[in-house]
């Protein structure tokens, strides 16, 4: 356990996920960041997409946020989103739906923008979960 | 007598289903406690994060955020009063209210306007009865309330907050300070209304200092710490929002619960003094009947008697 990432996906009303891990991989609203042991301590604004977590044991977790943080120090990761949703929790079917109708709406709604990629990290956490 | 027997079983039947009501209330009640506790736990470790990422930005970093800045002079500030949608919880609504309204007079007092925002058909009803103006209420979620209801919310008071700061000169309505008053879960027994101030922040918390030896590491802050900030800082309002919710939740069902409870006792007591006082009808009345016939069967004797 002392050489893994202690990891902890918290939504606003649970705990997702938490246990030892090898690799995180997130998305900031800079670009892709992935945690190894031993990285700098980093705290940064997360946009809506997929999280991977590759656990010390088992398949590879994957969720999405929606926005929200990244924080690493001391080999302790936590990344904090409103929402958190694993790949089994997603909806495809409703995800699709709601990928057309935001799409719809670019343009004349400010959310749409948001909607999309929100929309698009669930079926993307879908297709890599299968 | 007053109270005919008869009128005395049918008090007793009636105060019978009552009790069976608040009863049922009252376990209702207790076994919603244990889940709002839960879903207050389960929101422990997001509340926690949170103040840890916060706290750290604000010790690295001498960013001056509009959530944060202290308005020289406030004029106007806003109270969000944090009640049940529903009566029937012993004084849980009107302690909260009685607590509201001594904030609303000290910040009068301070010179300050105030705006009124209310949660649970409790509180709309009793500044309705009232004549006076509440900026906005939300209402249907007092018991379970969800994430979802916090964050408009607070996405509300940030709303008239920042503009308060930023367009002061346009003399636009905004507030300087946004104040929370909720009943705060302490146990079991005892819940306490409880105000406090939420805007603007102020972020060194007092509860969660780090520890002695656990020292905060020198973070880096993507894209900048004021972007992080500005991100960070609204969700922090959102879940201390969330987090009252979630206790004035649990607050309201213990004092639900504990009403209830007084409510079934009384209504036992209240059978067992009906049902002696039925008794004793009854047995006033039997007494009376075995007198009327002993004097008829005298008097008969008595008038057979002369005749002889």
């Amino acid at each position: 356990m002392t050489d893994a990432l202690q990891v902890e996906l918290v939504a606003a009303d649970r705990v997702v996920w938490s246990g030892g891990a090898t690799m995180v991989i997130a998305r900031t609203v800079d670009g892709d960041v992935g945690v190894l042991r031993g990285h700098a301590p980093v705290l940064s604004a997360l946009t809506e997409a997929v999280v991977e977590i590759t656990p010390e044991e088992g398949t590879e977790v994957i969720a999405t946020v929606d926005g929200g943080f990244l924080s690493v120090a001391n080999d302790r990761v936590s990344i904090l989103s409103e929402h958190v949703l694993l790949a089994h929790e997603i909806d495809l079917s409703q995800a699709e739906v709601e990928l057309e109708e935001a799409r719809r709406l670019l343009g004349t709604n400010n959310d749409a923008e948001k909607r999309i990629r929100r929309a698009e990290a669930r079926i993307r956490a879908v297709e890599k979960a299968s | 007598m007053a109270v005919s027997v008869r009128e005395l079983r049918a008090r007793i039947k009636s105060t019978e289903s009552m009790k069976k009501i608040t009863r049922a209330m009252e376990l209702i009640a207790a076994s919603r406690i244990i889940k709002a506790q839960q879903r207050a736990n389960a929101a422990a470790p997001y509340a926690r994060e949170l103040t840890r990422a916060v706290s750290a930005v604000a010790t690295y970093s001498n960013v001056d955020h509009p959530l944060t800045t202290e308005p020289e002079a406030p004029t106007r500030a806003a109270v969000l009063v944090v009640t049940s949608d529903r009566g029937l919880a012993g004084s849980y609504s009107s302690s909260v209210l009685k607590e509201a309204e001594g904030l609303v007079e000290k910040l009068k007092a301070e010179g300050k306007e105030v705006d009124l925002y209310v949660t649970g058909r409790k509180a709309e009803a009793f500044y309705k009865f009232r004549g006076r103006s509440v900026a906005q209420a939300w209402t249907g979620f007092s018991d379970r309330p969800d994430f979802e209801a916090a964050k408009e919310i607070g996405e509300k008071l940030i709303e008239v907050f920042v503009e308060g700061t930023e367009a002061e000169k346009a003399a636009a309505p905004g507030v300087d300070e946004v104040h929370v008053v909720y009943t705060r879960f302490i146990t079991m027994m005892t819940q306490k209304p409880t105000a406090v101030r939420l805007l603007p922040l102020e972020v060194v918390e007092g509860t969660e200092a780090p520890a002695e030896g656990e020292v905060l590491p020198l973070y880096e802050f993507e894209p900048s710490a004021e972007a992080v900030l500005d991100s960070l800082l609204p969700q922090y309002v959102v879940s201390r929002i969330w987090f009252a919710l979630l206790q004035a939740a649990a607050s309201e069902l213990a004092q639900r619960q504990k009403a209830m409870k007084s409510a079934t006792d009384n209504a036992d007591e209240l059978i067992k003094k009906f049902t002696r006082v039925a008794n004793q009808a009854r047995q006033a009345g039997i007494t009376q009947e075995i007198s009327e016939i002993v004097g008829g069967v005298n008097a008969l004797a008595d008038a057979q008697a002369a005749n002889d």
